[in-house]
């Protein structure tokens, strides 16, 4: 038993940049990676390494590069500076053959909406130069994964957005792929729909395909990444796991304070020394402190009554509005 | 495992790239065939009707010179050939081209497959040739019963003649429509290209008839030197002077697929 060959023996092409076989395998890195359209540099010169079996995200506001970063990383957009490698290829040189091996789910859909559900699967499945017979039953154990059998024969023009989502992500697994490239996969999605998309990618991460994401939300970092990066203006301005980046740079709870319209840039003068940081808002003030509770109390004592009180945890937001200074969904 | 990985970096030829893209490109004709039929293979015949038959009556009566023609019908109606394989040509890689990049996306997921940007020209240049092939295949077949091509080697003159006109009109369209922003100059080529090329480059009148400057204007044209192929294999008669609209249909055809490569490549890869 022991003796056998383990079934994940590494690509060759994937290790000869590894210094040992024991070195987890990367799927993706990149070197002060640059991206510059005309004169806007849209990508500053970003590190990211992820290894086989994570799950990976990148946070962002707009515009912040991350569909760019993505787009070089699918091998669809050449890289203006820095370096790159994809399951150990350079996608300058081996485009095709990394595309061969990567699922992609863009930021916009690129279904055929002439054609039926199924017709989109099978005739993407062909351009991996799969056969017709491996197709139609991949695509047929995708459409019940993805929960689209009954829909399986309805032109895709006619299906709600979430269906089309459910449908582009499963397109994206036709060819098995070893790394899962998803921009914004749950964007405009209701809040049934984006449960139902998570739980899918949870079981793929179960079955050790390697997730990378882009998003806006960070329930859905929380949920999914194992790690991330947060990126604003083309760098990354903060990485690691959800709560170690909870942790680093954010208090343990958020005292959330609702006063009249206007009176929230007035008044947070006189609550700051209540907390370790205080935030402004529009329509609220974050106390952010270890214990939310006391610090209402205290606000409460100085004789300011504010119209609505919520203490919550610290979340992936806050960081972000820590770092970037604005909130992540505009 | 280690040889099916390896073949994962071996790039597979445009060839095989082709035959993946198959079965997209039947699905792409089976749901439009009927729309196209009309512009296909009813409209040609319309013209034959109205101009070669109906119109040719009265002209045959005046004895006009047809450039040695029989007849205005057996004058106008091979060149009709080559001016249906220019118009479906065109009409295939202008709008449905644009909808791949802009409206529909298409190409963009085909991009993000193993296909390359010369793969998705290939691909599409040979399903516009496919319907130009049906469509002059069938009309020069119906031609050929009506007795308007008498010999097997003027078919396949007249045929090699209509297929390099289509050719010669898709692939610099493409290269086209493939950097356009919007669909606005569709309307401009065909008021300002097609329609003019199609009333004035000899399709329905020698072209001797034009005045100097625009005889040369005429000549400079693709459908004139595809009409006069179209031409040349119907009535029977040809010479070196073929080797010539040959190698013209060509060459255009060649700078059309090399601009359209680099126009899509342009336009996908940023
Ligand atoms: N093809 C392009 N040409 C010019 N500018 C571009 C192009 N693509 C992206 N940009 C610019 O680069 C910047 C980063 O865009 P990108 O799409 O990577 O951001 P993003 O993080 O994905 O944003 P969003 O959350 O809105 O999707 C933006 O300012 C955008 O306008
Ligand atoms: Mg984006």
């Amino acid at each position: 038993m022991f003796g056998s060959v383990p079934s994940t023996t590494p690509d060759p092409a994937l290790i000869s940049d590894a210094s040992s076989p024991t070195r987890p395998e990367s799927m993706i890195s990149a070197r002060g990676l640059q991206k510059t359209f005309g004169t806007f540099e849209a990508v500053r010169g970003i590190d990211v390494e992820v290894t086989r079996g994570e799950a990976f995200g990148f946070l962002g506001p707009n515009g912040a590069g991350k569909s760019s970063t993505m787009r070089m990383v699918a091998a669809v957009s050449p890289p203006t500076g820095g370096e790159l490698r994809v399951l150990g290829l350079d996608p300058r040189e081996h485009g095709s053959a990394i595309r061969s091996r990567l699922g992609v789910c863009p930021q916009e859909d690129t279904l055929d909406t002439e054609l039926s559900v199924r017709e989109n699967l099978l005739i993407y499945g062909r351009y991996f130069g799969l056969p017709r017979k491996d197709v139609a039953a991949k695509a047929d154990e995708l459409l019940t994964f993805f929960q689209l059998t009954d829909k399986r024969n309805e032109k895709v023009d006619n299906l709600s957005g979430g269906l089309k989502r459910r449908l582009t992500i499963a397109r994206s697994l036709i060819n098995d792929p070893d790394l899962l490239l998803l921009d914004e996969p749950t964007t405009g999605l209701d809040p049934q729909a984006r449960h139902v998309l998570w739980d899918k990618l949870f079981r793929l991460k179960q079955q050790g395909v390697t997730l990378v994401l882009t998003t806006h939300y960070m329930d859905e970092a929380e949920q999914l990444c194992d790690r991330l990066v947060v990126m604003d203006g083309g760098r990354i301005v903060a990485e690691g796991s959800p709560l170690s980046l909870i942790r680093e740079h954010s208090t343990r709870e958020v005292a959330e304070l609702r006063f009249g319209v206007g009176e929230h840039g007035d008044l947070a003068a006189s609550v700051e020394d209540l907390a370790d940081r205080v935030e402004v808002l529009p329509d609220r003030l974050l106390l952010y402190t270890a214990d939310g509770e006391e610090a209402i109390a205290r606000v409460h004592e100085r004789g300011l009554t504010p119209l609505a009180v919520l203490v919550r945890r610290s979340t992936l937001e806050d960081v972000f509005l820590r770092l970037t200074g604005r909130t992540l969904v505009d | 495992m280690t040889s099916t990985r390896a073949s994962g970096t071996a790039q597979p030829g445009t060839l095989e790239m082709l035959r993946r893209q198959l079965d997209y490109w039947w699905t792409a004709y089976r749901r439009t065939w009927k729309g196209s039929a009309i512009t296909s293979f009813v409209q040609p015949w319309l013209y034959v009707g109205a101009m070669g038959v109906l119109l040719g009556g009265y002209i045959d009566e005046g004895g006009a010179s047809l450039d040695g023609a029989p007849s205005y019908l057996a004058f106008v109606a091979p060149a009709l050939l080559a001016t249906t394989a220019m118009q479906v040509a065109a009409g295939e890689v202008m709008w449905p081209v644009m909808g791949a990049i802009k409206w529909d996306r298409t190409y963009h997921a085909m991009i993000a497959s193993p296909l390359r940007v010369v793969d998705i020209v290939f691909g599409h240049l040979g399903y516009a040739m496919f319907r130009v092939t049906l469509t002059v295949l069938v009309f020069a077949g119906v031609l050929a019963v009506l007795g308007l091509i008498t010999s097997v080697a003027g078919f396949v003159v007249a045929l090699v003649g209509a297929l390099l006109t289509g050719l010669a009109f898709a692939t610099p369209v493409y290269g086209y429509s493939a950097g356009a922003k919007s669909e606005q100059g569709f309307v401009v080529i065909f008021r300002l290209a097609i329609i003019p090329m199609f009333l004035f480059s000899g399709a329905f009148f020698p072209v001797s008839n034009l005045g100097e400057p625009l005889q040369w204007l005429a000549k400079a044209t693709p459908l004139w030197h595809g009409v006069e192929l179209c031409r040349m294999g119907a009535l029977g008669f040809w010479d070196s002077s073929m080797l010539g609209h040959l190698a013209y249909l060509l060459a255009i055809s060649v700078a059309g697929i090399w601009w359209s490569v680099r126009r899509l490549d342009r336009r996908l890869v940023v």
